[in-house]
């Protein structure tokens, strides 16, 4: 197939209506919840009345991006083995949530991660300093969704990058401002039953032709393109980075603040814990699937024929759609990769907005006596400004290249939200000083290294070489925002939190509700 | 009270040992596999079976030994943790 002969960037009616099917089930979902959503503990939390099923497949829903889907189709297809080191990579960070995370955070804490350490260590700084990890983590991860989502649609549909953003924005913000929490985790729900019974389908129609036997598949990949697209490859040149960007992901899951914020949605811990293992499952289902879509796309498309539609890869899995299934089918896809991307910067939006509402502006400004409504008031007006600057920053970074917020996303999480978080649930002697030292450090550590990395200087500023040499900095935040933690709480000793930890052990166990 | 405190710390105790022995099993397994992309590249691009490579096999293990850990994991908390603390909690 050549590159002249796919509908993709035509108008598509299939993709249309299955487009707009999704916004309006999502929007009736929105307008149900809606009428549900009178309280802060519905805004933020869905009432804490979603199930451990329900909250498994939201959990896999906000963490499926387009990026996952397309990104990593799109470089299995044109690499081989090296990109199933990504479909592993983003999978392993998820027994980290659930055996150190998940269920301290639900027992602990209230609406966000800041309200774990806020209730054990001072809570002004410690809420000003998670709020900003969080606003840090979640404004890099939605300029890159956003950029991505711009760029994508215009390519698949054939709209204005511009329309694009403006479509993605207008839809996010009505079911987080309408809907909150409620709403936001039943567009995820829809979202992963979409995604994966896309991704499934597309997948059995690749093995269908192989005699259902991926390792067949291989072969024909094999045969090809040469057996070097079985085995690692020059994806790999520096096995420092591999180290460090692995750690990012490995950790940073375990601090992203949408990911956190989801196990306040569940009535108890146990309910927290096993929906960890749902979302575990459902997204290694998922990540073995790519491997499936990635070499199909290789050896029935041809990573030329890729290339030659997008230079990065991305439209592997809506070519293969569409040689396997005909226009119709890439309309699914399409619609699926929209849905995908909507999910995802709706669930990022709340968690931002929470980090504005609820940390800064209901315990900051007003120190905790701020009444029930005007908190939902204001969380409202955040979801708004949010939504709105996120409009305007996909807008500015048109054309940017812009794929590297992400793993960063991952690694201000990973460096300055978890060593914090870790530290306060486990460690007796942490105190205030130690864990805002950490998450300062982390997250501006982070910060400045990336700036100083081959990332940003020679992949973007196009200099020689950079001072900083890898490209993904988690190798040396994580570790020092560890020792910087422990270090400066061993110095400012602080008697009262240390002897309050029986008591924050009973929390932790027995739940907010036993005194 | 006393009493309570006692179970409660011995039920943390033994959480954090399970907590961390499977997170070291997880850096491990993981860390691991990226050892063998970055230093024994021959070694991953052997044929197990013609077209499936070691490398391959490796990685779509990682993905379902992590999901075993998590399953060993949830199995561990009911088994040994979640009576106990239905226990506590209604103050028996």
């Amino acid at each position: 197939m050549t590159a002249q002969g796919t509908a993709i960037g035509q108008p598509n009616p299939v993709a249309m209506a299955f487009f707009f099917g999704f916004i309006g089930v999502t929007l009736g979902i929105t307008w149900w919840a809606a009428r549900r959503t009178r309280t802060t503990e519905h805004f933020y939390a869905a009432g804490r009345t979603v199930t451990a099923g329900q909250n498994g497949v939201a959990l896999a829903g906000d963490y499926m991006s387009a990026a996952s889907f397309l990104g990593i189709a799109g470089l299995v297809s044109t690499t081989g083995f090296d990109g199933l080191i990504f479909s592993t990579g983003w999978l392993v960070g998820w027994p980290i949530v659930l055996f150190l995370i998940a269920e301290p955070l639900r027992n602990l804490g209230r609406y966000t991660f800041a309200d774990v350490l806020a209730a054990r260590l001072g809570a002004t700084p410690v809420r000003v300093a998670a709020a900003a990890g969080t606003l840090a983590t979640v404004t890099l991860y939605l300029i890159a969704q956003m950029v991505g989502a711009g760029g994508l649609i215009s390519l698949m549909f054939g709209l204005s990058y511009e329309t694009a953003i403006v479509l993605v924005g207008a839809a996010m913000i009505a079911y987080v401002l309408f809907g909150g929490m409620l709403a936001t985790t039943w567009v995820q729900i829809v979202k992963a039953a979409l995604l994966l019974s896309g991704a499934a389908l597309l997948a059995i129609m690749v093995l269908w032709r192989f005699e259902l036997n991926p390792a067949r598949l291989f072969a024909a990949a094999a045969e090809r393109y040469g057996a070097g697209v079985l085995a690692p490859g020059k994806l790999v040149a520096n096995p420092l980075d591999a180290v460090s960007l692995g750690l990012a992901l490995m950790f940073g899951t375990a601090g992203l603040p949408h990911i956190l914020m989801r196990f306040y949605t569940v009535p108890d811990a146990r309910a927290a814990r096993r929906s960890v293992f749902y979302a575990t499952g459902i997204i290694g289902v998922f990540y073995l699937m790519t491997f499936v879509l990635g070499f199909g796309a290789m050896v029935l498309v041809g990573p030329d024929a890729i290339r030659a539609v997008d230079k990065g890869g991305n439209m592997a899995a809506p070519l293969l759609a569409e040689l396997l299934g005909g226009r119709p089918f890439l309309g699914f896809i399409a619609a699926v990769a929209f849905a995908t991307i909507l999910a995802v910067v709706a669930g990022l939006t709340l968690s931002g907005a929470a980090a504005l509402s609820h940390d800064l502006w209901a315990n900051v400004v007003r120190h905790g006596r701020a009444a029930e409504g005007e908190e939902l008031r204001v969380a409202r007006v955040a979801t708004l400004g949010l939504g709105v600057l996120t409009v305007l920053l996909g807008i500015t970074f048109k054309g940017q290249n812009v794929a590297f917020m992400v793993s960063l996303a991952f690694a201000i999480a990973a460096s300055g939200n978890f060593p914090a978080l870790v530290l306060c649930i486990f460690w007796r002697r942490c105190t205030t000083s130690g864990a805002v030292a950490s998450m300062a450090t982390g997250t501006l550590g982070t910060l400045g290294l990336i700036a100083l990395s081959p990332t940003v200087q020679v992949d973007i500023l196009g200099r020689p070489d950079a001072w900083f040499p890898l490209k993904n900095p988690a190798l040396v935040t994580l570790p020092l925002s560890f020792a910087v933690g422990i270090v400066v709480s061993l110095v400012t000793p602080s008697t009262r939190v240390r002897e309050g930890y029986a008591e924050w052990e009973r929390r932790m166990h027995l739940g907010a509700a036993a005194k | 009270m006393i009493d309570s405190h006692a179970r409660i710390e011995a039920l943390a105790a033994a959480r954090e040992r399970i907590a961390l022995v499977l997170t070291l099993l997880m850096i491990l397994l993981y860390f691991g596999f990226i050892a063998l992309v970055a230093f024994a590249r021959p070694v991953l691009a052997r044929l197990v079976l013609p077209g499936l490579s070691l490398g391959i096999l490796l990685g779509a293990l990682v993905i379902v030994v992590s999901w075993l850990l998590t399953w060993v994991y949830v199995r561990w908390m009911a088994a040994n943790y979640d009576d106990e603390i239905h226990r506590l909690r209604e103050g028996r």
